[in-house]
C-alpha cells in the first residue's frame, strides 16, 4: 500500500459513504439484480479525484451496471453513491452536465462523418467544437486528415479516438469509459492508454474498465471484480507484489502433458495456461525458487517432456486475478470494502 | 490545463445552465440537423417513402376503379308507356349502362343478380304517368350489386342521378317548368340499396384511406424504427446521459418525419389529382390543418413503440401488426365499419385512421366543415393527447 498516491482517503476515520474532499467517486455497499441475476453485490469503492481507476474483470463481472450507476443511468437496488459531490439518482441532472462517458460500444453514427459525429455530441452537450478544442486537441489532431470520412469507414483504432472527442468535447470533470480497447488493435491499444495518461496529467479523474488483465498496468489504482462483487482495489504494483506463493513460467513441447502433470503435483496450488507458456504457482514458500524451479523441470522432463524450461517469475495482475478468482472469501480486497 | 483551471471553467458553465432557451433551441437544432442528415444519406429508404405514396395512389387508383362503365341494368316497370320509355332509352344511352331487360314485375331480379347477368336493377312504380302529371309523390328503387363497394356505390349514385334528371324533365314535359319550383324534385324518392353488401359505406374514394396508410407508414414506422435504432447503436445511452430531456431528445427526432409525412400527403393529394381528377371539395386549408394532426397521432403512435421496443426489428413488425393493420382493416379503408364483427367495431374506434377517415372523407368528398366534423375531431385530437401523453410518461430518463 505504500505506493498508493493517496493513502489518507482510505483512513478509517472517514465514516463510510461520505465523500472525502478528494474523492471524486464513493459508492457504498452498491448492490444490483435484474430479476434474479446479481450483477453488483455490496460494492464499496472510492476514486480519488485525479485518478486513473482502472476497473478489471472478465465479462459479466457488473462492470458496465457499476458504470452505469456511477453515470446515472441505472438505479442501484440497493446501496448509495455520490459522483462529483452528487448523488446520481437524485442529482442525475446535475451530474450530466459535468459528466463525460463512453459507453461499451462506441456510440457513434456510422452514417455521418467524423466531423458531423463531433458537431452533433457537441451541440447536444451545449457547447461546440470551438470551445472544446483546448480539451480535444491532441485526439482531434490525429482524427482531422479524416474529418469528412463516414464513421463507419473509419479503423477501430479510429472509431475509439473519436468516440473520445465525443465524450469529451463539453470538457467533462469525469470521465467514464466503459470498455474502450475492447475490440481495438493492439497499437490503438497501447496509444489510447496514453492518452488516457496525459488527460488523467491535465488533472482529469478518469474511470476506464477493461477485460484485459495486462491493461491493468496503466492504472493508477485498479479494482478486480468478479461475479458482481470487488476482490480487490490496489495499485497495480502493490497487487502483483501481494501474490503470497512462488510463481512460475513454465516452457515445453506438450502443453497439456505438462499442464497434467504439474496439476497432479502434490505441491501445486494452480497451473493456467498463459498463451505459450504455463503459469504454475508452487505451495511450497520456504523453498529457494530456484530449486523448485530446478525440481520442477526434472518433474516433467521424467513425464517426456522435451525442451523444458522453468523461470521463477514476478506475479501480474491476471495471477492475482485468477487466484482470487478461485477463492473469493479471502481476498484482501473483501476486508478493505467492508 | 490545471485542476483550478477546469474549476473555474466548471462554475462558469454551471451559472449560465439556468433555462437557457438558446442553448435548448442549439440542441434541437443540432438533433434536427443530424436527424436529417440520417433520412438524405439512407438513399434507398428516402427513395422508397417518397415513390410509395405515387406507387399506391396509382396501384389503388387503377385497381379500385370507380370509374365504371358498361353495367347491365335491368328496368322493372309495371305500366310502361312514354314516359318510362324515356327513362329506359335515358339509362341505356348513358356511356355507363346497358339496359338488358325490362320486367313487369320485380320477380326476376332476384335470379339475374345471383346469375351475374346485371349489376343494376330500377324499379319503379305503377302508373308513373300519372303520379307525375298529379304531382303525387315517386317512390323509385335503385338496387346495386355492391360487391365491389368502390363501384357498387359509383354505380349506385350515377343510376341515381339518371332516374332524378329524368324525373326533373318529366315534371315540366307533364306540368311546365314552374312545377319546379317550391321543391318540386321533394316528390321523388330515390332509394339505393345494396345487394349483397347492404351496409356499404361510401367508400368511394381511395384517397383519405391511402392518406392514413402512408402517414402510419412514413410517421409511425419510421419514428419508431428511428428511435430504437439509436438505443440499437447505443448512443441513446450517450445521448440520455447529455444534459438534454427525452422529450427534447424526442421532438428532435421526429421532425424530419413529420416534413416527410407532409411531404407525402402533398405527393397523395396531387397525384389522385393529376392522375385521377379526385377532388377536394371542402376547405384545403382544413384539410391541410387535420392532416397535420394525423400526423401528429402517427408520430405519437411511432413514440409509443419505440418505448417498448428494444430492436429496430420488433419496432417494424409492432408497427407493421399493430398500426398498418388496423389502419387498413378496421378504419372502413377497406371494410365498412358498420360490417365488421361487434367487437372489432369496439375496437375501431381507439383506431385514429377511423376518425381520421371520416374527417378526411368529409372535406374531400363531402366539402364538409368543422360544423359537421367537430365531433370526429374533438376524438381524434383526444386520442392524439392520450398518445402523447403515455409516449412521454414512458420515456425514460434512464436505461431500463
Amino acid at each position: 500500500m505504500s505506493d498508493d498516491p493517496r493513502p489518507s482517503a482510505f483512513s478509517a476515520s472517514t465514516p463510510a459513504g461520505a465523500a472525502g474532499r478528494d474523492d471524486a467517486i464513493v459508492l457504498h455497499e452498491l448492490s444490483h439484480a435484474f430479476g434474479d441475476v446479481h450483477a453488483l453485490r455490496d460494492v464499496s469503492l472510492r476514486v480519488h479525484a485525479g485518478e486513473l481507476f482502472g476497473v478489471i474483470g472478465p465479462d459479466g463481472a457488473g462492470k458496465t451496471t457499476l458504470f452505469r450507476i456511477v453515470t446515472s443511468l441505472v438505479v442501484p437496488s440497493q446501496g448509495s453513491a455520490q459522483v462529483l459531490g452528487l448523488d446520481p439518482v437524485q442529482d442525475f441532472r446535475a451530474l450530466r452536465r459535468r459528466l463525460g462517458y463512453m459507453p461499451g460500444r462506441f456510440a457513434l453514427y456510422t452514417d455521418l462523418s467524423v466531423l458531423e459525429n463531433l458537431t452533433f455530441y457537441a451541440t447536444v452537450f451545449g457547447t461546440t467544437i470551438e470551445q472544446g478544442m483546448r480539451i480535444i486537441e491532441p485526439i482531434w489532431r490525429q482524427l482531422a486528415p479524416f474529418s469528412d470520412r463516414r464513421a463507419g469507414a473509419l479503423s477501430g483504432g479510429m472509431k475509439q479516438k473519436l468516440a473520445l472527442c465525443c465524450a469529451l468535447v463539453h470538457a467533462p470533470d469525469l470521465l467514464v469509459l466503459d470498455e474502450p480497447t475492447t475490440g481495438v488493435d493492439a497499437v490503438s491499444r497501447v496509444e489510447f492508454w496514453e492518452l488516457l495518461g496525459r488527460l488523467r496529467d491535465g488533472g482529469l479523474t478518469i474511470l476506464v474498465s477493461t477485460p484485459y488483465m495486462d491493461e491493468a498496468g496503466r492504472c493508477d489504482r485498479v479494482a478486480l471484480m468478479q461475479e458482481g462483487r470487488v476482490l480487490a482495489i490496489e495499485t497495480p504494483a502493490a497487487m502483483a507484489a501481494s501474490y503470497p506463493l512462488p510463481l512460475f513460467a513454465v516452457r515445453g513441447h506438450d502443453r497439456l502433458a505438462m499442464l497434467a502433470a504439474l496439476r497432479a503435483s502434490p505441491h501445486a496450488e494452480s497451473v493456467w495456461p498463459f498463451g505459450e507458456v504455463l503459469h504454475y504457482t508452487d505451495t511450497r514458500r520456504e523453498v529457494q525458487p530456484g530449486a523448485l524451479a530446478r525440481e520442477i523441470g526434472e518433474l516433467l522432463t521424467t513425464r517426456g517432456v522435451r525442451d523444458v524450461e522453468v523461470q521463477p517469475i514476478a506475479a501480474n495482475v491476471e495471477d492475482v486475478f485468477m487466484r482470487m478468482a478461485q477463492t473469493p472469501h479471502v481476498a484482501p480486497g473483501q476486508e478493505r470494502a467492508a | 490545463m490545471s485542476a483550478s483551471q477546469r474549476r473555474d471553467t466548471r462554475s462558469e458553465r454551471r451559472h449560465d445552465t439556468r433555462l437557457d432557451l438558446g442553448r435548448l433551441f442549439a440542441s434541437l437544432r443540432g438533433l434536427v440537423v443530424k436527424e436529417t442528415r440520417h433520412v438524405l444519406r439512407d438513399r434507398q429508404t428516402l427513395a422508397i417513402l417518397l415513390l410509395m405514396p405515387l406507387v399506391q395512389v396509382l396501384l389503388y387508383g387503377f385497381a379500385i376503379r370507380t370509374d365504371v362503365r358498361g353495367v347491365n341494368v335491368a328496368v322493372v316497370d309495371p305500366t310502361p308507356d312514354a314516359v318510362t320509355r324515356a327513362l329506359v332509352l335515358r339509362v341505356d344511352g348513358s356511356v355507363r349502362h346497358d339496359v338488358l331487360d325490362v320486367f313487369p314485375t320485380s320477380d326476376p331480379l332476384e335470379q339475374q343478380f345471383a346469375a351475374g347477368r346485371i349489376r343494376q336493377a330500377i324499379v319503379l312504380p305503377t302508373d308513373v304517368s300519372r303520379r307525375i302529371a298529379r304531382a303525387e309523390p315517386l317512390a323509385v328503387q335503385v338496387i346495386t350489386d355492391g360487391s365491389d363497394p368502390n363501384a357498387g356505390s359509383a354505380m349506385a349514385s350515377y343510376a341515381e342521378a339518371i332516374v332524378r334528371r329524368w324525373y326533373a324533365e318529366s315534371v315540366v314535359a307533364e306540368r311546365g317548368p314552374a312545377a319546379l319550383r317550391g321543391g318540386g324534385s321533394a316528390q321523388i324518392a330515390v332509394e339505393t340499396r345494396m345487394r349483397f353488401n347492404p351496409t356499404m359505406e361510401s367508400a368511394n374514394l381511395f384517397v383519405p384511406g391511402l392518406i392514413a396508410l402512408v402517414l402510419t407508414i412514413v410517421s409511425a414506422m419510421m419514428t419508431a424504427i428511428a428511435i430504437t435504432r439509436e438505443k440499437e447503436l447505443g448512443t441513446m445511452e450517450m445521448l440520455l446521459v447529455s444534459p438534454l430531456r427525452p422529450a427534447t431528445i424526442i421532438v428532435g427526432k421526429v421532425v424530419p418525419y413529420a416534413v416527410l409525412g407532409i411531404m407525402n400527403i402533398g405527393i397523395v393529394l396531387g397525384a389522385a389529382r393529376v392522375v385521377f381528377d379526385v377532388p377536394v371539395r371542402g376547405s384545403i386549408p382544413l384539410l391541410l390543418a387535420q392532416c397535420a394532426l394525423y400526423v401528429v397521432t402517427t408520430l405519437a403512435l411511432g413514440i409509443v413503440i419505440s418505448t417498448g421496443a428494444r430492436t429496430q426489428r420488433t419496432a417494424m413488425l409492432a408497427a407493421l401488426g399493430g398500426l398498418l393493420l388496423p389502419t387498413i382493416m378496421l378504419s372502413g379503408f377497406i371494410f365498412p365499419i358498420d360490417s365488421l364483427p361487434t367487437p372489432l367495431k369496439a375496437i375501431s374506434n381507439i383506431v385514429p385512421a377511423r376518425w381520421f377517415l371520416v374527417i378526411v372523407r368529409g372535406i374531400m368528398l363531402k366539402g364538409s366543415g368543422m360544423s359537421v366534423l367537430w365531433q370526429e375531431t374533438l376524438v381524434l385530437f383526444g386520442l392524439t393527447t392520450a398518445l402523447l401523453a403515455v409516449g412521454i410518461r414512458r420515456l425514460s430518463v434512464r436505461l431500463d
